[in-house]
């Protein structure tokens, strides 16, 4: 049996190595991929993103609480950096979750974002995929923690939540680019410590003070004290709202259609750079072309359109 | 891309003594591996699964409580029932010499004591852990 077959027959073994090929980059893993795509497109999925320590693994694990409560199964892909210096890294999201680890209605896959800078991994989108076609209800996808510019997650998610805590700085933080203009929910977490009020006054000026969004949803903040369970019910019915008014105007039609055409292009992209890469290569021009770009005796713009006209030459 | 070492560093029992494995986790990061780090106060169920899920090549038990004998070959136990026997298990900890035979016999390949270097392991998951 194939590894998809067994994938969509429950699989657990087949799916977490496929997580790893695709993780790993092996081309074996894409004959899987190719089979499974078909399967996807049924989960919902959720970014949780925001700076280290102000609480996402410990909100992702209370939500998983009220998620499996309702009966629905969850995946959860969990990002935690790299060493740019040994390449090692420590994982340790699972932590805060493990006491879900032997419910057979959630699987939670831990990634080290391995160089990629936008919060995620090169490899996220296809693991979601994988978690998807094993028929996971709900996907949490939680970034590595974040600082102000890694909106990766916005591409991703269909719901994205954004996670703050008090002490983090003036309102003028709030105000900057990035982060803040990504989340469809705010929330404040460990909101018994001093500056939770001024923080949500804050955040709600900004937010007013904001573009009108395209969509007409207005994000709303909420409040947590994640560790006992505080405000999770309220973030969760939440989200429940947001995917509900995406449906209502067709938001997440043009959201997905928008992603789908993206994910495609990336896909398109990589396959033809592969291709000239390799042409390149095989008719020893590369090195000969790098050098001649290094001393200033042809131009870039020249050598690509010349690559082209060749390429199309042949057809 | 070149495949990378993945650990899990897990805590069966409840003993909350866990400085040894952090620093064991800390020393495989450096050695370029992915570590998995799960915390306290693990059942031999949530190691197995945890170690499933994420795909790992190897699993590293720490105990200092003396449940080892009991714990330990749980671990290896859960494995084989979910067909994932071929992922490697070592542990460490306060362990007495008399015990080592048993936990190799129960499936654990390699027990390492107090004094043993975080070289040493390095070196004994390089050498039993072969990537395709």
């Amino acid at each position: 049996m194939g590894i998809a077959q067994r994938i969509l027959e429950g699989d657990i073994r087949a799916a977490s190595r496929l997580m790893r090929d695709i993780d790993d980059r092996m081309p074996s893993a894409l004959e899987p991929l190719k089979e499974l795509y078909p399967k996807t497109g049924r989960a919902y999925i959720i970014g949780i993103t925001g700076p280290p320590g102000s609480g996402k693994s410990t909100i992702v694990d209370k939500m998983v609480d009220i998620f499996r409560k309702e009966g629905k199964t969850v995946g959860i892909v969990a990002v935690d950096p790299t060493s740019p210096f040994t390449g090692g890294a420590i994982l340790g999201d699972r932590i805060r979750m493990q006491r879900h680890a032997t419910d057979e209605g959630v699987f939670i896959r831990s990634l080290a974002t391995r160089g990629c800078l936008g919060g995620l991994t090169r490899s996220t989108q296809d693991i979601i995929n994988v978690m998807d076609a094993m028929g996971k209800d709900i996907i949490l996808v939680e970034t590595v923690g974040v600082g102000q510019d890694e909106v990766e997650i916005v591409n991703t998610a269909h719901t994205s939540i954004v996670i703050l805590v008090p002490g983090l700085g003036d309102d003028i933080q709030a105000i900057k680019a990035g982060i803040i203009e990504i989340g469809d929910l705010f929330v404040i977490n460990k909101c018994d410590r001093e500056g939770a009020d001024k923080m949500e006054r804050d955040l709600r000026m900004v937010l007013e003070m904001g573009r009108k969004r395209e969509d007409g949803w207005e994000p709303p903040i909420f409040k947590t004290e994640a560790i006992l369970g505080k405000g999770i019910f309220e973030l969760v019915y939440g989200i429940y709202r947001h995917k509900q008014a995406l449906e209502q105007n067709q938001a997440l039609e043009k959201k997905l259609r928008e992603r789908t055409k993206t994910t495609f292009l990336e896909i398109l992209e990589t396959e033809v750079m592969a291709h000239f890469i390799e042409k390149m290569e095989k008719e020893g021009q590369w090195d000969k072309i790098i050098e001649d770009l290094m001393n200033r005796r042809i131009d870039p713009y020249s050598v690509a359109e010349k690559v082209m006209a060749e390429e199309l030459k042949k057809h | 891309m070149a495949r990378k070492i993945r650990v899990l560093i897990a805590k069966p029992g409840l003993d909350g003594h866990d400085r040894g494995a952090k620093v064991i986790a800390r020393a495989l990061r450096d050695a370029g591996m992915e570590v998995i780090y799960t915390g306290i106060r693990q059942t031999p169920e949530q190691i197995a699964n945890a170690a499933i899920q994420e795909d790992v090549d190897v699993v590293g038990l720490s105990s200092l409580s003396g449940a080892h004998n009991n714990l330990f070959p749980k671990v290896v136990q859960i494995l084989r029932d979910k067909k994932a026997e071929d992922i490697l298990v070592f542990g460490g900890g306060i362990i007495p010499v008399d015990d080592i035979p048993g936990l190799k016999k129960a499936g654990i390949r390699e027990i390492f004591q107090p004094g043993a270097s975080t070289e040493d392991i390095i070196k004994y998951i390089h050498r039993n852990v072969q990537l395709e």
